[in-house]
C-alpha cells in the first residue's frame, strides 16, 4: 500500500468512526427530546402523565376563556369530544381566539389542568395547524374550512 | 392584458431555458463554439422575459388588478405603495417567480462575467437552464401566479398586517438570493464534473464570488428574519430552533462550510472531491428548506397557509436535481486529480476541522429538523424536537469552532509553526479575560456558563483583531477573514448575554401603577383608541421613570386590521445600543387594568449587528476578487493551480 493510500484509508476509517459516532449520540439525544402531539381524546385515552411535557392541539373552546388571578389566562382546549382545561401565563398570541385552532407545549399538573409554557402564534388568518386538523379529523369533527 | 402577457413571458423562459439547457452541455465540448453562443443568447433572453414576467406582475399589483386572484388575495387599494411591491412576494406564487428572476439574475451573471473561461460558462450555464426550466414547470403548472378571477372582486382582502413591516417585506428576498446563489456554484460544481480533469480545476474560483454573495446573503437574511421574530413576536426570544428557521440555518452552515474549503481548492488544491460535494450539499440544502416552507409539512411558529400537495413537485424536483448532482460526482469525481498533499500542522488542516464541525452541526440540525418528518410518514405519530436537543451538540460545537478560529487565517499554507502562532495569539487570552473580567463586574447574578461565553467571544474578536494588526498595509480583501470572524465573536456576545442575563416581566396593570423589570421602572398610563389608515388600535402610554421623572414614553400597541378582521400586537422597543426594553401589550383585563410584558436584553443588538459585521467580511473579500483579475500569490511552489 502505497503511504497515499494508507493515508485515505485511516481517513476514511476515522470519518466512519466519527459518524457512526456522531448518529449513535443524535439519535440518542432526539429520544430525550421527542415532545409529543396529543389531542385532547388522546390526553385522557393515553392517560397522559403529570409533569411530562406534550404538545395539545385543537379548538380553543366556545365561551371558555376567563382571567385567573394575575397574568393567568384559562381556556379549555377541545376537539369537540373531549376537552381539556388550560392554563397559561403570558401574552398571548394576537390571533388566538375562542373557536380557532390552537397548539400549547405543556405539562400536565396533578389536578389534569395543562399548564401551558408557551402558545403557538399563527401568522395567519387562515391558517390551521395540522395537526389541530387531524385531531378534529380523528374525532370525526372535522368539516373543510370548519373551525374558522 | 399583463397577467396573459406574464403567463406568455413564463412560456418563452421555459423554452429558452430549455435552450440554453441543452446548447450549454453541448458548448461544453471544445469545437461547439456555435452552442456556447447559442447558450449564451438563450440566458440573456431568458433573463429577460423572467423580468418580463415579474414586471407584468408587479405592475397588476401596483393598479391592484384584483382579477389576478394573488393580487386579490394579498392586496387593496389601500395599501401604501411599498406593501403593494412587497405583497408580490407574500405569497407562494408571487415569491416562486421571486426565486426565479434572482435566478434569472445569477444566470445572466455568469453569462457575462464568463468567468473560468468558455467552456465551464457554457456548462455551467447548460446547468443552470436545467434548474430552471424545472422550477418554471413547477411554476406554470401548480403554482402560476397569474390565475384570473371572473367577475374579479371590487376590492382586495389586503396583506397579512404581519407583513406589513420593512423588516418582513426584505427577508424573502434577502434568503432567495442566498438560496439561489447555492445554485450558481452548483452549476458550476456540476459544469466542472462534465468537464472532467485539468479543465475543470479552476471552478472553485470561478464560482467563488457566487459563493460570497450567497453567502452574505444568507448570512443577512437570517439575521433579518431573527431580528423580525424578535421585534414582532411577543415573547423574548429571537431564535426558536423551529423548522423554519432551521430551514434558513441549513443552508448557510453548509455555504460557510464550502467558502473554507473552496479556498482550500483554489489556493493549494486541496479537498477537491469534497469541495464538489459541498457545493452540491449546499445547494440541496436550499431546495430541502425550500420544500420544509414551501409544503406545509411542517409545524412551524412562522407557519403560513399553504398546499402539501406541491411539496410532492418539489420533493421530486430535489430527487432530480440532488441525485443527478450526485450520480455525475460518483461517476466522473474519480477522474479528478486526487488533493495536494500538507502537513498536519497547516492552514489545511484547519479549515479540515472547521469543515467536519460545520457539516457535524449541520447533521444535527438536519436530523431534528426531519427526524418529525421521517416519524410522521413512517408511523403518523405527530412530534416535535425540544430546542435543548440543538443547543446541546450545537453551543459544544460552536464553542469549539470559535476557541480553534483565531488559528485559521494565522496559519501557513502546506506546513505552518503551530508554537509561533500560538505565541502570536497569545495577547488573544489577555483580550478574554478583560472580556470576562467586566462580565463578571457587570453581570448579576454572575452565571459561569455565560461569563465563559463572553470571554470566548473577547478571545475570537482579539484574535481576529490580531490578525488584522499583522496583516497592516495589506489589501482591504486580506482583512476579509478577521472582520468576519469578529463579527460572529460580536454575535455571541450578544447571543450569551441576552440568553443567560434577560430578564422579563409579566402583569396585570391598572393606570398609575408601576412596575420594575431589570434596571427599569415603568408607569403605566392607561390605553387609548386610535384609528390607523386601514386598522384601528389600543395603545397603551407606558413611561419609563428615573424617580418620579419621566425619562421617556413608549406604546405598545394592538391593532385590528379593517381587511379580514386581523389582529395583530406591535411591541415597543426602546434600545441603548447596549440594552434593549420591549414591552408587549396583552389583553384587556377590564376597569382600565391589562396584562402587559416586559423583557430586557443586554446587548441584544449585537447579535444582528455580528451578522452586519460578517457580511461585511464577505462584501470585501468579493471586491478584493472583482478588482483583482490577477491570481493571489501562492505561497508554497508545490501544486499550484493552473492560473486563469
Amino acid at each position: 500500500m502505497s503511504p497515499k493510500k494508507r493515508r485515505r484509508l485511516y481517513f476514511a476509517a476515522a470519518i466512519v468512526l466519527a459518524s457512526g459516532g456522531a448518529a449513535w449520540l443524535i439519535l440518542g439525544a432526539l429520544k430525550d427530546n421527542v415532545i409529543f402531539f396529543r389531542s385532547p381524546t388522546e390526553v385522557t385515552a393515553l392517560h397522559v402523565q403529570p409533569g411530562v411535557t406534550f404538545r395539545i392541539g385543537g379548538l380553543v373552546a366556545d365561551h371558555s376563556v376567563s382571567h385567573g388571578s394575575g397574568a393567568e389566562i384559562r381556556f379549555t382546549v377541545t376537539d369537540k369530544r373531549v376537552t381539556v382545561p388550560v392554563v397559561y401565563r403570558g401574552v398571548l398570541p394576537a390571533l388566538f381566539r375562542e373557536g380557532q385552532g390552537v397548539v400549547a407545549t405543556g405539562a400536565l399538573d396533578d389536578a389534569g389542568t395543562f399548564q401551558a409554557t408557551d402558545i403557538m402564534a399563527k401568522h395567519d388568518e387562515k391558517y390551521m395547524p395540522p395537526e389541530v386538523v387531524q385531531a378534529l379529523k380523528k374525532s370525526g369533527e372535522w368539516q373543510k374550512g370548519g373551525g374558522q | 392584458m399583463t397577467g396573459e402577457l406574464g403567463q406568455l413571458s413564463l412560456c418563452f423562459a421555459l423554452a429558452l431555458s430549455l435552450v440554453m439547457a441543452n446548447a450549454g452541455i453541448l458548448g461544453a465540448k471544445d469545437a461547439n463554439a456555435t452552442a456556447r453562443r447559442i447558450a449564451h443568447g438563450a440566458a440573456m433572453g431568458f433573463f429577460v422575459f423572467i423580468v418580463l414576467a415579474f414586471g407584468a406582475l408587479v405592475y397588476a399589483y401596483l393598479v391592484s388588478d384584483f382579477s389576478l386572484r394573488i393580487v386579490a388575495d394579498d392586496s387593496t387599494t389601500l395599501q401604501p405603495l411599498l406593501y403593494k411591491i412587497t405583497a408580490v412576494w407574500s405569497n407562494h406564487e408571487g415569491s416562486m417567480l421571486l426565486w426565479m428572476l434572482v435566478m434569472a439574475f445569477y444566470t445572466a451573471a455568469i453569462a457575462l462575467a464568463g468567468r473560468g473561461g468558455p467552456r465551464l460558462t457554457s456548462a455551467a450555464l447548460g446547468v443552470m437552464g436545467l434548474l430552471a426550466a424545472a422550477f418554471l414547470l413547477f411554476i406554470l403548472f401548480t403554482s402560476s401566479p397569474f390565475l384570473r378571477f371572473d367577475p374579479a372582486p371590487f376590492e382586495g382582502a389586503g396583506l397579512n398586517p404581519l407583513l406589513q413591516d420593512p423588516g418582513a417585506a426584505m427577508h424573502p428576498p434577502m434568503l432567495y438570493f442566498g438560496y439561489v446563489g447555492l445554485s450558481a456554484s452548483f452549476a458550476y460544481a456540476a459544469a466542472a464534473l462534465i468537464l472532467g480533469g485539468g479543465d475543470s480545476e479552476n471552478w472553485s474560483r470561478a464560482a467563488r464570488p457566487f459563493m460570497l454573495v450567497a453567502w452574505m446573503a444568507l448570512t443577512c437574511g437570517i439575521a433579518l428574519g431573527s431580528w423580525w421574530a424578535y421585534y414582532t413576536l411577543g415573547w423574548g426570544g429571537y431564535w426558536f430552533w423551529d423548522a423554519v428557521e432551521n430551514a434558513s440555518l441549513m443552508p448557510w452552515l453548509v455555504a460557510t462550510a464550502l467558502l473554507h474549503s473552496a479556498l482550500a481548492t483554489e489556493m493549494r488544491g486541496a479537498f477537491r472531491s469534497w469541495t464538489l460535494l459541498l457545493a452540491i450539499l449546499a445547494f440541496s440544502m436550499s431546495l430541502i428548506g425550500t420544500f420544509l416552507v414551501r409544503s406545509g409539512v411542517i409545524t412551524s411558529v412562522h407557519s403560513f397557509a399553504s398546499d402539501p400537495t406541491r411539496g410532492f413537485f418539489i420533493l421530486v424536483l430535489i430527487g432530480l436535481a440532488v441525485g443527478g448532482a450526485l450520480a455525475l460526482f460518483a461517476w466522473r469525481a474519480p477522474s479528478l486529480q486526487g488533493g495536494a498533499a500538507f502537513k498536519p500542522e497547516s492552514r489545511e488542516t484547519a479549515l479540515l476541522i472547521n469543515n467536519v464541525l460545520l457539516v457535524v452541526a449541520l447533521t444535527v440540525v438536519f436530523a431534528g429538523t426531519l427526524y418529525p418528518l421521517a416519524l410522521d410518514a413512517l408511523t403518523g405519530q405527530k412530534i416535535t424536537v425540544g430546542a435543548p436537543f440543538f443547543a446541546v451538540f450545537f453551543i459544544p460545537l460552536f464553542i469549539l469552532l470559535m476557541l480553534l478560529m483565531p488559528f485559521g487565517p494565522r496559519l501557513g499554507w502546506y506546513s505552518a509553526d503551530l508554537k509561533a502562532t500560538a505565541r502570536t495569539l497569545a495577547p488573544a487570552l489577555g483580550a478574554a479575560a478583560v472580556a470576562a473580567v467586566t462580565a463578571l463586574v457587570l453581570a448579576s447574578p454572575r452565571i459561569a456558563t455565560g461569563i465563559g461565553a463572553i470571554a470566548v467571544a473577547g478571545w475570537l474578536i482579539g484574535g481576529s483583531a490580531i490578525d488584522a494588526l499583522r496583516r497592516k498595509g495589506a489589501r482591504a480583501a486580506a482583512f476579509a477573514a478577521a472582520i468576519a470572524h469578529a463579527g460572529l465573536g460580536v454575535s455571541l456576545l450578544g447571543i450569551a448575554s441576552t440568553t443567560v442575563w434577560r430578564s422579563e416581566a409579566l402583569v396585570v396593570v391598572g393606570p398609575g401603577e408601576k412596575l420594575t423589570v431589570g434596571p427599569y421602572t415603568l408607569r403605566f398610563d392607561g390605553v387609548a383608541t386610535v384609528d390607523g389608515p386601514n386598522y384601528k388600535g389600543s395603545r397603551a402610554t407606558i413611561d419609563l421613570m428615573d424617580g418620579d421623572a419621566v425619562t421617556a414614553v413608549m406604546h405598545p400597541e394592538l391593532r385590528i386590521y379593517a381587511a379580514g378582521g386581523q389582529d395583530l400586537s406591535v411591541t415597543a422597543i426602546r434600545t441603548t445600543g447596549l440594552r434593549d426594553l420591549k414591552l408587549v401589550l396583552g389583553d384587556d383585563r377590564g376597569q382600565g387594568r391589562w396584562t402587559l410584558s416586559a423583557f430586557v436584553s443586554p446587548l441584544a443588538p449585537l447579535i444582528w449587528l455580528g451578522a452586519l459585521v460578517m457580511a461585511l467580511g464577505g462584501a470585501l473579500s468579493l471586491f478584493g476578487r472583482l478588482r483583482a483579475r490577477a491570481p493571489e500569490p501562492k505561497p508554497a511552489p508545490a501544486a499550484v493551480l493552473a492560473a486563469e
